[in-house]
């Protein structure tokens, strides 16, 4: 699992890899991305997709994919600064350390 | 990564473009590093505060009066989980990490809403925040719902449908407590007493003490000042306290014909600043609680990944056998 | 959406997940709600308050869990689970009203019955110091219940029947959860497998109180309308068995924890966490009794 999904060492306890989610919320339509989750196996990412996205709604399906397995293209296919094109599906590779602050909620 | 030298100015004028045609952001388009790190910031306090937000209601769902409000409130706060869930999700989007968003709050290095670290003392109180508590979060969030980032808008629109509902059940909650006994009335003046004030420290300082608001309003990540969503609070509340029949603590409130709007009392702004700081009646409490959840739960999720670790390693060596 | 009508626009659909408030259709909607000939009121309603007073108990314990879980993830899927069990005693109080004929409604039941006047197990009300202990006590608490709820879709109360096949779904559910959580701390690290170990030692020596028959149980039975528990004992033997190995664990060698003169839950005799679980529960209810909600 290490090294997967951008995974990195938790200093309380392992952190699970990502899943992405994918609902299709009735008969006729196409699975839709609603989020991702933390899960431990793909079990679990399904049971957890059903309970937080969506509360267990019957004749609902969903796909999960661990967020390291999916290949993505490029917005931009001009665009020289992520090359190659096919890349992770979040492009921002390190976590952004950020300044302390008053909240604005 | 790469090797050739990107046009910054080029990128730069590109993600101009998109924000002033009222387009959204996608995760994997090029940024300047202070949105994101502005949005990071921002999305991570407010995911923090729905998930500190849950203890001062978690506070009374086994005492809750009537099994019908017990089963509400436990949804409600089962619905702040899950909005946590979606906004960590959208932090996650822009290179986040969530274990280290929560070392971060576990650690104090950084807020959530100060109004979580009031006490809840009586059940009244879990009428009084679905009633201003969410509904001041509602005035803020729902211009949140055309944030130029499209993950956070999106997790917005959601959040927002089922707040309304929490709104509408403290509401409700309330309405049916002032038709009760004499107590429980007073128990609802005595409430609203206490959750006033914390409520429009929740938009934030003045403007004029807001010194990110202009840059967050040119990248429509904000939409409105903080006045302005404080105004628009107090002047959607007051009809309501009044058809509700209780008494808001502030001498100075009146209508002003002229402006067209409420004119309301000073707040305290001592009292928010100390709370801030960490030193509000239950800061100390709830980032304990906090800290005690995640560190008492890690062996539960090494175990996970342990185990998921030896499934893995199993189906390597037998293909096509199923996994427990 | 503009922010002047943001209002209309986030309430004017109707989201019928929501489905704990006022307005919305009872589960049990359309359900005959008739006794069934020859069977006694009296039998009826205490069965009912029985199987209400588990549902209601364990759903108490896993609200304590609330904002102490090990990951968010399992915030909601704990708060699910407490729901669910929470629908069910709802109900199953309301049936209990109707057998007894009075006028008493599922808040009387749940807040102004005394410790001793609850029946249920006492299995549901054990304190959970920890989440293994939590999964051990989920893992026998739902498959003992879904046994159960398998016996009585075919009950000769058609609402009991309704109830069962609704509850089926839900505790289904709880099960897999519950085994999950066992197999992932029972293979998972030594220091999960010890204390996974170490939970279910805690927790076994109430479980075959829970295939004890107290009398109304077997009326009950012999009417058709319940299942006679010490029938679920082997069926309920052969999932604990089957969860333990791949839990690479096995089950407990302990004696069965002794009641009071033969009396246990189901007669009202509890364990001492019981009276505290009670206080929480109703001490906001008791304090404004002529309140309402």
């Amino acid at each position: 699992m290490s090294g997967q999904a951008g995974d990195r060492g938790d200093a309380s306890g392992a952190q699970w890899p990502l899943y992405e989610v994918f609902v299709r919320s009735k008969r006729g339509l196409n699975h839709v991305h609603v989020g991702s989750l933390r899960a431990a196996d793909e079990r679990m990412a399904l049971h957890h997709a059903r309970d937080v996205y969506t509360r267990r709604n019957e004749g609902v399906s969903i796909w999960v994919v661990a967020a390291a397995d999916i290949t993505a293209s490029s917005p931009d296919e001009k665009d020289p600064f992520f090359a190659p094109s096919g890349d992770k599906v979040y492009r921002h590779p390190t976590f952004y350390d950020i300044p302390d602050d008053v909240p604005h909620m | 990564m790469t090797t050739t030298e990107p046009d910054r100015s080029e990128l730069e004028r590109q993600f101009e473009d998109t924000i002033g045609r009222d387009q959204r952001i996608e995760p994997r388009d090029w940024m300047p590093d202070g949105y994101r790190s502005t949005l990071v910031r921002q999305i991570a306090q407010h995911a923090h505060s729905e998930i500190i937000g849950m203890q001062p209601e978690a506070n009374w769902i086994t005492r809750a009066p009537s099994l019908r409000r017990k089963a509400i409130l436990l949804a409600k706060v089962q619905d702040e989980a899950g909005h946590g869930l979606y906004l960590y999700s959208a932090t996650e989007s822009l290179g986040a990490d969530r274990s280290e968003l929560t070392g971060k709050l576990i650690s104090g290095k950084q807020k959530y809403s100060s109004i979580f670290n009031y006490p809840t003392l009586t059940f009244a109180d879990v009428g009084v925040i679905g009633w201003l508590v969410d509904g001041a979060a509602i005035c803020n969030q729902v211009p949140l719902c055309r944030c130029s980032y499209g993950p956070y808008a999106r997790a917005m629109i959601r959040i927002c449908k089922e707040e309304s509902f929490h709104q509408r059940q403290g509401y409700e909650l309330l309405m049916t407590m002032m038709h009760g006994t004499q107590g429980q009335r007073r128990m609802v003046q005595e409430a609203t007493d206490r959750w006033w004030w914390p409520s429009l420290m929740m938009f934030g300082p003045p403007d004029a003490d807001s010194p990110n608001t202009a840059q967050s309003m040119a990248w429509k990540i904000k939409r409105h000042t903080n006045d302005e969503l404080r105004q628009r609070f107090v002047d959607m509340t007051v009809p309501q306290a009044e058809a509700l029949g209780v008494t808001l603590p502030d001498p100075h409130l009146r209508w002003n014909a002229e402006r067209g709007r409420y004119d309301f009392g000073e707040i305290d702004w001592t009292e928010f600043t100390a709370v801030i700081k960490g030193n509000g009646p239950c800061n100390a409490q709830r980032v304990a609680q906090r800290r005690r959840a995640h560190e008492e739960g890690s062996w539960v999720r090494e175990a996970a990944a342990a185990h998921a670790e030896k499934q893995r390693a199993l189906r390597q060596v037998r293909p096509g056998e199923g996994a427990a | 959406m503009s922010f002047d009508n943001a209002y209309e626009a986030i309430t004017e659909q109707n989201d019928a997940r929501w489905a704990f408030g006022t307005g919305f259709d009872s589960p049990l909607s359309g359900v005959d709600s008739e006794l069934p000939e020859g069977v006694d009121r009296a039998d009826l309603a205490t069965y009912s308050l029985m199987l209400a007073d588990d549902a209601l108990v364990v759903s108490h314990r896993l609200q304590q869990w609330c904002t102490h879980a090990p990951e968010l993830e399992e915030e909601v899927a704990l708060a699910n689970i407490a729901l669910d069990l929470l629908g069910q005693a709802r109900m199953l109080y309301t049936r209990a009203g109707q057998a007894e004929g009075g006028d008493r409604a599922e808040d009387d039941y749940a807040y102004f019955r005394t410790e001793s006047e609850f029946g249920n197990v006492r299995l549901a009300e054990l304190d959970q110091p920890d989440f293994a202990v939590l999964v051990a006590t989920l893992l026998v608490f739902t498959t003992w219940r879904l046994a159960l709820l398998q016996r009585m879709t075919g009950s000769r109360d058609p609402v009991l029947a309704a109830i069962a096949a609704k509850g089926i779904k839900e505790v289904t559910y709880h099960r897999d959860y519950a085994a999950q959580w066992v197999v992932r701390l029972g293979d998972g690290t030594d220091y999960s497998r010890q204390r996974m170990r170490d939970a279910l030692e805690a927790v076994w020596p109430y479980v075959d109180e829970l295939f004890a028959t107290h009398p109304v149980e077997r009326r009950m039975a012999e009417a058709g309308v319940g299942a006679d528990p010490a029938s679920l004992r082997d069926e309920c033997a052969a999932v604990f068995g089957t969860v333990l190995e791949s839990a690479t664990l096995e089950v407990p060698q302990v004696s069965p924890r002794a009641g009071v003169a033969g009396r246990a839950g189901r007669h009202g005799v509890h364990t001492e966490s019981m009276g505290y679980l009670i206080a929480e529960l109703q001490a906001v209810a008791r304090a404004h009794p002529e309140a309402t909600w």
